[in-house]
């Protein structure tokens, strides 16, 4: 269940002709599985080789060569079931569904229709602090991904490459709860983030390794309550599915589209027809796959290749307890630990690497200085250069020791940045730096009284302005600053001036 | 049920079986003749019982996740009808 502590968002209303719509939203993510060999094959699943270079005759589907199960990619199955805390099937069974296509050489694709490896589960996806949908798992199964087809390299042949053909994928499947296009969009880098936590998927949308199908109808509002009520599809309207989108932007994008254009249809006194669509970037608009249509019929049946799938439950729970620690339970503890806001523990917790970083350089001190120092300077410095965390030249030890330096007083602020641009430049130990620099930060009363008197003996005139408008007492704070190389411990240069200016 | 020629030149179009007009009849004929022995087999009550997928108990065979295959481009292509550069060259199909 959802937690009490986060509200729904608001589902996207489109205003049409005859009054407001709703959209009704499902996904079927395709996450290719992160093994070295392939579902049924010795071959290599590395992307990018040579073409047909990674194919077993077992891809290639030559007569007589037979499918042996990857046990790995087994359990990654189970292990993201696990993250998705969802339902794992003991038993389960592959089927072939049928189709002809140049990229397909089996001539079908072993999936599982009838009894999927995992069964329910669900997701939290997070719209902004304290906002979130619980969006339910159908279904988890696994099944054969198919080769890559080339149209562009010949006017008149395709190029087939069949490199891609057996790696194993994972078809996650979502309850239709989906309410809008940036939920859909925040539902596939919520699932990419938790793949990505389990190690079960790279999560690489570009090369293809996560696409998505997106299921888009519209309604009335007050249907899609009726439905979940009821869990009728009858409440809600009939659906199209965009095939193979492999962006975010797209998504979001195609979903817009694909309801505006299912509103004018019905506005104009039309009918959805349930198809496939593909979503066309250049163009930004859907259109029919009517070529798939006959296809449809994928005439299943279970693979008699293969025996049942069974796996024991004592298997089931060592994989279990080798979980790490998900985004959520992350986030949670680090608001809880080290008092972090939930936007802070959301950025901080994105991606395993990050929050790793951030533990380290909050580990034994002041936890939300920490995150403000990860998150504006370090971040922010590593996007200017295009660098991911984990190309950072600054180590968790460095930062740290800068933290420790400004919660000590050891440095002020202003220092701190100037430390910290040494560092990441230049490397070093902070400490080591700041003794040799001679950047510590004057505490000494008495050299920061002498540098008072120094500027207030040289400035009368301000001296008189600021004793009728003590505002202006900032600008002697300012002076003094500079006199000591904004080294000068600004609580202390206040307290001394307020005293000798007798404000 | 019962198959009728529509129905058995549909079922030959998925397959992507081409078979002539007037074979049509006789092949919806054959089909009729296989569904009806399975449904004499629908007689026996397996109320309960288990599908059998398997003559001898056998656990699914499992592989362990290692590269011991492919690289072997020639051989791939070895039986197809037109290869260029690598790739299988097929008649151009576009969506």
């Amino acid at each position: 269940m959802l937690d009490a502590v986060y509200s729904e968002p608001k589902p996207k209303v489109i205003a049409g002709a005859t009054g407001d719509w709703e959209l009704v939203i499902g996904l079927e993510v395709h996450a290719q599985v992160a093994s070295k060999a392939k579902l049924f094959s010795g071959a290599s699943t590395k992307f990018g080789a040579e073409p047909n270079s990674n194919v077993a005759f077992v891809d290639a589907a030559m007569p007589g060569m037979l499918p042996v199960i990857n046990e790995f990619c087994v359990e990654q199955a189970v292990r993201t079931g696990l993250g998705l805390k969802a339902q794992i099937n003991l038993k389960s069974a592959f089927d072939r569904k049928n189709y002809f296509y140049p990229d397909l050489p089996q001539g079908y694709q072993i999936s599982q229709l009838y009894e999927p490896i995992v069964g329910e589960g669900e997701v939290i996806v997070n719209m902004e602090p304290g906002v979130a949908r619980l969006v339910r798992i159908e279904r988890i199964h696994i099944e054969q991904d198919a080769g890559k087809s080339i149209h562009d390299m010949d006017p008149n042949m395709s190029f087939v490459d069949l490199n891609r053909t057996g790696v194993a994928l994972m078809e996650i499947v979502s309850r239709p709860d989906i309410r809008g296009p940036e939920e859909a969009a925040a539902y596939v880098v919520k699932l990419r983030q938790i793949l990505r936590y389990l190690g079960t998927c790279d999560g690489n949308m570009q090369n293809g390794s996560m696409r998505a199908d997106v299921n888009v109808s519209v309604c009335r509002p007050g249907d899609y309550e009726r439905y979940q009520a009821t869990q009728d599809f009858g409440e809600l309207g009939t659906r199209c599915e965009i095939k193979n989108m492999n962006s975010m932007r797209f998504i979001q994008l195609a979903i817009d589209h694909e309801a505006r254009r299912q509103i004018a249809i019905l506005e104009d006194g039309g009918t959805i027809d349930q198809e496939t669509r593909l979503y066309d970037a250049d163009k930004n608009e859907t259109r029919s796959m009517r070529s798939k249509e006959e296809a449809h019929d994928y005439r299943y049946f279970p693979c008699p290749d293969l025996l049942p799938l069974e796996i024991e439950q004592d298997w089931v729970d060592d994989i279990a307890a080798s979980l790490p620690e998900l985004p959520d339970a992350k986030k949670a503890r680090f608001i809880a630990d080290f008092g972090l806001s939930e936007y802070d523990a959301s950025v901080l917790t994105a991606d395993v690497a990050s929050a790793a970083y951030f533990e380290d350089v909050a580990q034994g001190r002041d936890g939300k200085l920490a995150a403000n120092w990860v998150i504006n300077e370090l971040f922010g410095r590593l996007k200017k250069e295009d660098h991911d965390i984990t190309q950072s030249p600054m180590s968790a030890k460095q930062l740290g020791g800068i933290v420790e330096l400004i919660s000590s007083g050891d440095i002020s602020g202003k220092i701190a940045k100037d430390l910290f641009e040494m560092v990441y430049t230049d490397g070093g130990d902070p400490a080591a730096l700041v003794e040799k620099h001679g950047m510590k930060q004057v505490t000494d009363t008495g050299a920061i009284e002498a540098a008072v008197d120094a500027v207030i003996a040289d400035n009368p005139a301000q001296v008189e302005k600021a004793k009728a408008n003590p505002k202006l007492a900032g600008w002697f704070v300012g002076q003094v600053m500079k006199a000591t190389g904004g080294k000068a411990n600004p609580k202390a240069v206040n307290e001394i001036i307020a005293s000798k200016l007798g404000l | 049920m019962s198959i009728d020629t529509k129905t058995a030149a549909h079922v030959a179009k998925l397959a992507r079986i081409r078979v002539e007009e007037k074979d049509l009849p006789a092949l919806a004929n054959e089909f009729n003749t296989i569904l009806g022995f399975i449904e004499q087999l629908n007689e026996v009550d397996v109320e309960g019982v288990e599908p059998m997928v398997s003559v001898t108990p056998m656990r699914l065979k499992r592989r362990v996740d290692e590269v011991t295959d492919g690289n072997q481009q020639a051989k791939v292509l070895a039986n197809a009808p037109d290869a260029r550069e690598g790739f299988f060259a097929v008649p151009k199909v576009v969506e």
